[in-house]
């Protein structure tokens, strides 16, 4: 005997999203969701990111890793309140789901907060199949990785609405063809927003910041 | 990875869809569509839900995927087709302003109760 369901399977993971996206959106904070491979750079992105945005906005963390603090102890450096999410007590989660961000932002005072960003778990592959409930989502790719990346992980590149490609200050080093990257880039989502960064010198930060206010000062005023 | 997690959903929510009047009722199939640019691999999920299924009403289930191609549909020229490939402009008119149509899904369609 055959029973209809027709039910999305991450249905759970859905709802939880929207119910975070309706309680960010009624405290008027703009959430940005940071995805990448690891060892892409996030961390030293973030970081120079949020000592850049401080006097402007008020920015808060959740960082996620299967283990270790690290990450949010250097994130914490730059004064930004940071919660750490450890998957392991998941069960080693590869991804950050909707759930894990409502818990982590029970820790955060969130009434003190204009920008909330999420530095997902290092990985190109499940984080992009997972709403959390952002506004707007972040690929890191650095020009360590082989341009080819984005054809090989296609679902994430289109999943994000703004790449940036780091550690552009050791192209002298590298065989690496920047403008290969941006075509591989735009072949899975054409006109996607790319920045070329340095987050070990700071190079190319300025336009990336004028993209993310301008992302935040949208959702603001609408 | 994340393949046992979404056993565990596709589990909770056939558990969920017996009717109320059938408790205790063996489910011998779950019909599933998978989207090929979604994140979940069907041979990895089958292996997870066979593990996750042991001593629940699905034990012994058939998992059927119906693993659903990616199309996509063009906001300028109305072109609609077939994505094999990691490539996303239309292939009518090259726009990148284009709609996914299918692809992205994972969901259980239905499910069958031995009678």
């Amino acid at each position: 005997m055959e029973v209809k369901v027709v039910k999305r399977v991450l249905d759970v993971n859905e709802k939880m999203a929207d119910q975070n996206r309706k309680m960010f959106a009624e405290k008027g904070i703009f959430v940005l969701n940071v995805m990448s491979s690891p060892g892409a750079g996030k961390s030293t992105t973030l970081e120079k990111t949020l000592a850049i945005l401080k006097p402007d906005l008020n920015c808060a963390v959740i960082v996620g890793d299967i283990c270790t603090s690290h990450d949010a102890d250097r994130l914490a450096r730059t004064g930004a309140p940071v919660v750490q999410v450890n998957t392991d007590e998941f069960g080693g989660d590869c991804h950050l789901a909707a759930h894990v961000i409502e818990k982590a932002a029970e820790d955060l005072d969130l009434d003190a907060v204009d920008l909330l960003i999420v530095e997902n778990i290092g990985n190109l592959v499940c984080p992009a199949e997972f709403d959390i409930g952002e506004d707007a989502r972040a690929v890191v790719l650095s020009v360590t990785e082989g341009e080819d990346k984005p054809v090989k992980y296609p679902l994430m590149f289109r999943e994000c609405d703004v790449a940036l490609l780091n550690k552009i200050d050791l192209l002298p080093y590298l065989n690496y063809d920047i403008d290969k990257a941006r075509n591989y880039i735009h072949q899975v989502h054409p006109d996607m927003p790319i920045f070329d960064i340095s987050a070990q010198t700071g190079e190319g930060l300025d336009s990336w910041i004028g993209w993310l206010k301008g992302v935040v000062e949208k959702k603001k005023s609408a | 990875m994340h393949e046992m997690g979404i056993a565990m959903q596709i589990i909770d929510i056939a558990k969920a869809s017996i009717p109320p009047n059938m408790q205790g009722v063996r489910i011998e199939r779950v019909n599933l569509q998978i989207g090929k640019l979604s994140a979940v691999v069907p041979t990895s999920l089958t292996f997870c839900f066979e593990i996750a299924a042991k001593d629940t009403p699905l034990e012994g289930a058939k998992l059927n995927i119906d693993e659903v191609p990616v199309t996509a549909k063009c906001n300028q020229c109305g072109n609609e087709w077939t994505i094999t490939s990691p490539a996303f402009n239309c292939i009518e008119c090259e726009s990148g302003d284009i709609d996914i149509i299918s692809g992205r899904e994972l969901d259980i369609v239905s499910l069958e109760i031995a009678e």
